[in-house]
């Protein structure tokens, strides 16, 4: 766990931008427990490179014509239970962070995993969500 | 980003995703910490064993790449002989 002032910042990196933070196991339950439609889970993380990079990218990827009707993250390593809560509903999706999962209907249709995040500017990792909105999202 | 280094402070694959091909057939996948004078330090690795898998390495891989790292080892140091050869993740 970490100091709450110390990610403070981060976690406003991310609502800044209309992203809702699930802090509870029932805050993510009322978001994704009967979930309609597209949503994109954004799980934040302190790693100051990988997250250092994907929070931009999001923030990028949301400027974008198409965009999923709604708007969630967790911060894992801080919010365990809801972050642990979170994954329950990514199926067979590894555990990972940060990392970025789109669903629609209740299913994970894509899935950007840290791996895929470690060493990417924003831009690239921004391209990778908008191909996922316009392929899932009206 | 070649010469990047990811966390400064450390060499140029802290923290990084590695595939790490070992000399035994089995295939190390997990974040790198760090090379130690025991061998390579690794923290969440998943580890492919040709022996015991029922898939081949590339589609273990693949299929890591897709669904993500299936972590069996919190903490692993592969020993410097076993080691042969350290790639970053990708397909």
């Amino acid at each position: 766990m970490y100091s709450e002032m110390m990610i403070k910042p981060m976690r406003e990196e991310v609502t800044r931008l209309g992203v809702v933070e699930l802090r509870s196991v029932a805050d993510v339950d009322a978001a994704l427990g009967d979930l309609q439609g597209t949503a994109l889970v954004f799980v934040n993380s302190v790693c100051g490179c990988a997250a250092g990079m994907a929070r931009p990218a999001l923030a990028q990827a949301l400027r974008h014509s198409r965009l999923p009707e709604q708007l969630f993250s967790v911060f894992a390593g801080q919010d365990l239970d809801a972050t642990a809560r979170a994954r329950s509903y990514f199926g067979e999706y590894q555990p990972s962070s940060p990392s970025v999962a789109l669903l629609k209907d209740g299913e994970v249709v894509a899935f950007i995993h840290r791996h895929q995040i470690e060493g990417r500017h924003p831009e690239q990792i921004a391209a990778q969500l908008t191909a996922a909105f316009d392929a899932y999202c009206a | 980003m070649s010469g990047h280094v990811f966390h400064p402070g450390h060499d140029e694959l802290h923290g990084v995703t590695v595939v790490v091909t070992g000399a035994s057939g089995k295939t190390y996948l997990g974040r790198w910490h760090e090379r130690g004078e025991r061998g390579l330090v690794m923290h969440d690795v998943a580890i492919h064993d040709p022996d015991r898998n029922d898939v081949t390495r590339d589609q273990w891989l693949e299929r890591q790449w897709k669904f993500g790292v299936a972590a069996t080892e919190r903490f692993l140091i592969v020993p410097s002989d076993e080691a042969r050869s350290v790639r970053r993740f990708s397909l």
